[in-house]
């Protein structure tokens, strides 16, 4: 399963709130989880989103102004 | 029922509204007893939920006020804070701004605790029913002015201030605009964007028919963060590996564990509000203050001040009976009538000397969008049987 998704990471809880419901309301599937241990975080969840939304997830991103960590991808 | 309520008029909706809509104490009781957990500090499932929490009341309020992004609303404890926050954090030694004669305490204070430290500081002078004409602001402008801030609606006699033209007229001289929306949020529309507003300070528990302890300021997208440094700083669970705090929104501006059983119950109250409509809600209080100002104008004795035209103002009036002491006045309509409501200088003595009701004040109905018709003959009524006649 993981190995099909990423993960937005970011810098507050509140971002990625805002991101999973902009992410929403395009239909794209996410989900608020904690960040895994082997990628560093400072707020303690990320989005996880299917890999295939990446572009997605980062022009979402981008139109909301938000500076993100980084997107990593799952293994 | 509590025993308080009994059959008591709550006519003082411009301190606190009451009642709260249906939801509000049901939401807050629903985060104490099933979420609870801490936002922002924890990963699990629980913190997450309190965050969603907060961030419903940040979506519900940027909704409300035209701004198109939710995390340039920050929380804080009331409309008091969000006012310094802005006020200090903007104004610097030499710098000028400029305020109408009907501000609150809320803002004056801050303005002359900056005013020791340099800061300029004019007033411009509204008519004896609180009304500000553009023109005088224009013409209070000088080099230095750097911000305008203005209330929105007078707590005192409910004029409301023209924003929309103040606004413009401070982009077009580059200046940031502050507005206090205390007495209007929920109650008159808003649009933070048409009506030119870079920095909208509200409070959660009057016409966002919220609880106490919740408040905050709505950032426009002319306000660079980067210039407007936090009151407090501290713990925001992000960023914890770092001993400054966050530059980035909300967290630079929301340090310390926030009221989440407060912006639980917000998100419910703005909620509702948004489900009937500012619109709506404003319709009937319209009905409502021009019940009450016709009421009062067949009471002998009775000054009603403020515009007197309920178009122009917000359900809010504030009235004298000759001869007679606003707080005397006032105890009768408790203790006689059972009408609560706030007598004296309602925070605001800038404005009680501008309308020249300064030093003993004025009695103040302030309806709420619960408050019926049938409810503001109760309260002519009885202003009537204690002024002892009709006119
Ligand atoms: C016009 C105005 N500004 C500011 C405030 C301050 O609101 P709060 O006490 O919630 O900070 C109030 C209410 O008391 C008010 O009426």
């Amino acid at each position: 399963m993981s190995a099909s998704h990423s993960v937005v990471l970011v810098y507050t809880v509140a971002h990625a709130i805002r991101i999973e419901r902009l992410l929403a309301a395009r239909g794209a599937a996410c989900r608020l989880i904690p960040v895994p241990r082997h990628l560093s975080s400072d707020c303690g969840v990320c989005v996880r989103i299917d890999r295939a939304d990446t572009p997605l997830a980062r022009r979402v991103i981008a139109e909301a102004g938000l500076d993100i960590e980084g997107i990593a991808e799952l293994r | 029922m509590t025993p308080l309520a009994g059959r008591v008029l709550y006519l003082d909706n411009a301190a606190t509204s009451w009642p709260k809509p249906p939801g509000v104490a049901e939401a807050m009781t629903a985060f104490l007893a099933d979420v609870g957990a801490n936002p922002g500090r924890s990963g699990h499932r629980r913190a997450v939920e309190a965050a969603r929490l907060v961030f419903d009341a940040r979506e519900g309020i940027a909704e409300l006020v035209g701004a198109s992004d939710p995390l340039r609303v920050v929380f804080g404890a009331n409309a008091t804070e969000a006012l310094n926050l802005a006020l200090v954090g903007l104004l610097r030694p030499g710098d000028r701004v400029l305020c109408s004669s009907m501000e609150h305490n809320a803002v004056m204070r801050p303005l002359r605790a900056l005013e020791q430290r340099g800061v300029g500081v004019d007033v411009v002078a509204c008519s004896s029913t609180g009304e500000l004409a553009v023109a005088d602001v224009e013409a209070a402008m000088r080099p230095r002015t750097r911000v305008i801030v203005l209330t929105h609606a007078s707590n005192v006699t409910g004029t409301i201030l023209p924003v929309a033209a103040v606004g413009r007229l401070a982009r077009d001289r580059g200046l940031l605009f502050c507005v206090d929306a205390a007495q209007t949020a929920g109650a008159v529309p808003i649009d933070v964007v048409a009506d030119g507003i870079d920095l909208l300070a509200f409070t959660g528990h009057k016409g966002l028919l919220g609880p106490m302890g919740t408040g905050g300021l709505v950032l426009g997208d002319r306000v660079d963060p980067a210039t407007l440094p936090p009151l407090k700083r501290g713990g925001t669970g992000s960023r914890s590996s770092e001993e400054l705090q966050p530059d980035f929104l909300p967290d630079k501006y929301e340090a310390g564990t926030p009221n989440v059983v407060g912006l639980a119950g917000l998100a419910a109250a703005v909620r509702w509000v948004l489900d009937r409509g500012v619109a709506d809600v404003r319709r009937h209080e319209i009905a409502l203050t021009r019940r009450l100002l016709t009421g009062l104008a067949g009471i002998e004795g009775v000054t009603v001040h403020g515009p007197g035209d309920a178009e122009r103002q917000t359900a809010t009036v504030s009235f004298t009976l000759a001869g007679r002491d606003p707080a005397e006045v006032g105890l009768l309509l408790e203790e006689e009538h059972d009408v609560l409501c706030r007598v004296g200088l309602h925070c605001a003595p800038a404005a009680h000397r501008t309308l020249g009701t300064f030093p003993s004040g004025t009695i103040r109905f302030a309806p709420g969008v619960f408050t019926t018709a049938e409810d503001v003959d109760r309260a002519v009524a009885a202003v009537r049987s204690i002024a002892g006649g009709t006119r």
